[in-house]
């Protein structure tokens, strides 16, 4: 089924080393947020949990954000090894949208993370604010410009070809290309649920294990009613990109709902086994006319089928499926904030239930994040630039047996890492918390301020 | 203007490569040394970079950043070249970012699992460095020649880290580990020595271009500023690590900049030997140069943002100055 060639290999390579490094960012870029939050609540009340609250994430934050980096760096390595055709031709594009993450954004991130974790006895909380504020705004830059290449490579305009090799023409239009404002609201939103859902289940499972401290309450109530007011605004938006996508990319809406050929009053098929050989899709469970009235809004409207992209359209499988697991737990995340806030609403803390619901869910945001992730990059397959530059043109001549073994190595380097992260986190969350008078330096540095 | 922008950008990339090397050079060398400090001071050596290290390997991204920007054929050349030291640097600088905040957080037995992978990571990363440069400086030719020039500095580059490590450390420790550092560094000493000595006598003789470049007068006589610069530098780090006295007197910073003084200086002497070369003999800055347009278009961010960077990194080195002690935010008990 698979033919390993040096192409797949370098592809695979390049997905399980973006698929990895999209983990942290996703819940630093929502988390740093949070963390401004927290202190700008502390500075407001003076109530020392949430400065508790502040230094227990900030901590969990530091180590997310030294993964993503690092993670990370090995990115801007890897265009050049796995993908030098791409730089060579498409470089005048992305070239500089890169170099604008790493000026606008990289250094701020770095340098005011570090007033962040070191800065207690050193900076007044004034300075610390506006740290935190700067990481946070360093963090959506950076969310901002690579989120802005990867849409151009999507729906690239403002450009144009020359012997091959791609210019720019109208800057604003490369930068605010057609699926860029979708995908920068979708994937900002996409990284706040991930951080609510992670501070309320590590919270919830304090709570279960009884080793709440005076703060668990207050971060569990944040990441709740976050989730509760983003989960319904995330279907909206995720809404609106799909039909963005089906007016640049039909191929991938196609794929994505396994339509084989096109037709009006078109079902919305819930479950099946999509078949591409047999160009049909097996067990289907069916809504009838709902594609139709999703994509066009009629219930009578007309579809356009992978029949009309024969050979040029991704895999229909692996679309159907990791679109189909993000908007199911889309859903559940619906669910479950929403009774979680319901409870809330009601006064008191939310039954055992409700509690162990939002344990289980605490990295739910990953699952969806990276579901969302592989339908919009698998689903631009076999383009590197849509339309305009396939992968295999770019790919790096290397032998596969090369590529295959780096690869197998960072397989065994990230899983070894991604059980170090969750095990400390979970060793990090279930510490008994200290009470407040224990915690003797907290709250010094407003004596100290000058 | 349109001629001239590729070579602004070469400057860049150069300062950011060569800070690189001393800023996040201090880092790993304080990784290499940690195996040989006690537990208690294992905490201060990483307390005195905790603040530091993160923003220190930012310029490596920018250096590379601005090699693909600007040079998008040199960028997609070098690098699929050196696709495999590329990724054994890249395991490195993984294990070793990563194991800074394992190693507070994780469970207290596990900590000397990640003390051995941050020093591990140190390592593999700056052997991985040294063999890049090598591969670089000849030209991307694996010959047998090239290969053991590359062996050559890969073996000797981590000597140059420790210097700078332990001039770090001279800084931002006292007492036990302050006298600890000055004998490392001593230690370290010859080996860079030898680093800088085969670099600057085989360069010239791996390459013919090189060569020419150097030894034709007067270029030769106009030139002598770069090795006599590197040879002070040299022997006033040498004197300071000798002397405790002088070292506590307030003169322990001559290491950290001396070292620092020989990296500019070899980097001068690197650009000068490729120039005009971006790939030395295969591709001029100009053949591997990105469209005017988009250089025009970094470079007007370029400027906005730089000096804004640099001006915010100058802040934080001042909040952090002083010693190490009191630099942590694990858990205190």
């Amino acid at each position: 089924m698979f033919d390993l060639d040096a192409t797949t290999l370098a592809r695979l390579q390049f997905a399980l080393n973006i698929s990895f490094h999209i983990l942290f960012p996703a819940i630093t870029i929502g988390l740093a947020w949070v963390l401004l939050y927290f202190r700008v609540r502390f500075t407001a009340t003076r109530n020392e949990a949430w400065e508790y609250a502040y230094y227990f994430w900030v901590k969990i934050f530091a180590l997310t954000f030294a993964l993503g980096v690092v993670t990370g760096v090995t990115m801007s390595f890897q265009f050049g090894t796995n993908w030098p055709g791409f730089i060579e031709r498409a470089g005048n594009i992305s070239g500089p949208l890169l170099g604008y993450e790493v000026l606008t954004a990289f250094f701020i991130e770095a340098t005011f993370l570090a007033i962040m974790l070191f800065g207690k006895d050193r900076v007044s909380n004034r300075v610390h604010l506006v740290a935190a504020a700067l990481v946070a705004i360093g963090t959506t830059l950076s969310a901002f410009w690579i989120l802005s290449l990867n849409s151009w490579m999507q729906t690239p305009q403002g450009h144009e070809i020359v012997d091959g090799k791609f210019y720019a023409v109208d800057w604003l239009a490369v930068i605010f290309n057609p699926s860029f404002p979708y995908r920068l609201a979708h994937m900002t939103t996409a990284s706040l649920l991930t951080a609510a859902f992670l501070i309320a289940g590590v919270s919830a499972g304090r709570m279960i294990r009884r080793v709440d401290g005076p703060a668990t309450a207050l971060v569990l109530k944040t990441g709740v009613y976050l989730a509760a007011v983003l989960a319904p605004l995330q279907v909206l938006l995720g809404d609106m990109h799909g039909l963005n996508t089906l007016e640049h990319q039909p191929a991938k809406i196609a794929a994505i709902e396994a339509v084989w050929e096109t037709d009006r009053g078109v079902p919305f098929t819930l479950l099946g086994w999509p078949d591409e050989e047999r160009r049909a899709t097996h067990f289907a469970i069916e809504i009838p006319r709902g594609t139709s009235l999703i994509l066009t809004h009629d219930a009578d409207g007309e579809v356009r089928g992978l029949d009309e992209f024969s050979g040029r359209h991704p895999p229909v499988a692996v679309l159907f499926f990791s679109f189909r697991i993000m908007v199911g737990i889309g859903l559940t995340m619906i669910a479950v904030s929403w009774s979680a806030a319901w409870a809330l609403r009601r006064g008191g803390a939310p039954g055992p239930r409700i509690l162990r619901a939002l344990s289980v869910m605490t990295f739910a945001g990953w699952v969806a994040t990276l579901a969302g992730w592989i339908t919009t990059e698998v689903g631009r397959q076999p383009w590197i630039v849509y339309d305009a530059l396939t992968v295999a043109e770019v790919v790096a001549p290397h032998p596969a047996g090369k590529v295959a073994g780096t690869l197998l190595a960072y397989i065994v380097l990230y899983a070894f890492l991604l059980a170090s992260y969750i095990l400390t986190l979970r060793y990090m969350g279930t510490k008994p918390a200290k009470s407040l008078r224990m915690l003797g330096s907290v709250g010094k540095p407003l004596a100290a301020e000058r | 203007m349109d001629a001239a922008l590729p070579l602004v950008f070469l400057a860049i990339m150069g300062v950011s490569l060569v800070l690189y090397v001393i800023l996040d050079g201090y880092d790993l060398g304080i990784g290499l040394l940690l195996p040989l400090a006690s537990d208690r001071e294992k905490d201060t050596m990483i307390a005195a970079i905790g603040p530091f290290w993160d923003a220190n390997e930012t310029w490596l991204v920018l250096g590379v950043g601005v090699l693909l920007i600007a040079f998008p054929a040199a960028h997609a050349l070098v690098l699929t070249s050196l696709y495999i030291p590329v990724t054994i640097m890249l395991f490195g600088l993984i294990l070793r970012g990563v194991s800074f905040d394992f190693r507070v957080k994780a469970a207290t037995h596990q900590k000397r699992m990640w003390n051995r992978a941050f020093a591990g990571g140190s390592l593999v990363a700056a052997v991985a460095q040294g063999w890049m440069l090598g591969s670089y400086i000849t030209g991307l030719a694996p010959s047998a020649v090239n290969v053991a020039f590359s062996v050559l500095i890969a073996a000797t580059m981590p000597a140059l880290y420790v210097v700078l490590g332990a001039g770090w450390l001279l800084l931002k420790t006292e007492g036990e580990l302050f006298d600890k550092a000055l004998a490392w560094g001593r230690r370290a000493m010859p080996f860079m020595g030898l680093a800088l000595f085969a670099i600057s006598i085989s360069t010239p003789l791996v390459s013919r271009t090189i060569a020419a470049a150097w030894f034709s007068l007067p270029n030769f006589i106009g030139l002598m500023p770069i090795p006599l610069a590197t040879l002070v530098a040299f022997a006033a780090v040498y004197w300071v690590l000798q002397r405790r006295n002088v070292a506590l007197a307030g003169y322990a910073w001559i290491v950290l900049a001396g070292t620092a003084l020989i990296c500019v200086m070899a980097g001068l002497g690197l650009a000068y030997s490729l120039y005009p070369y971006i790939v030395l003999d295969r591709l001029t800055i100009w053949e591997a140069a990105a469209a005017p347009s988009s250089l025009k278009f970094v470079f007007v961010g370029v400027a906005i943002v730089l000096p804004f960077t640099i001006a915010y990194t100058i802040f934080v080195y001042r909040i952090f100055h002083g010693k190490a002690t009191g630099l942590s935010y694990g858990e205190r008990d």
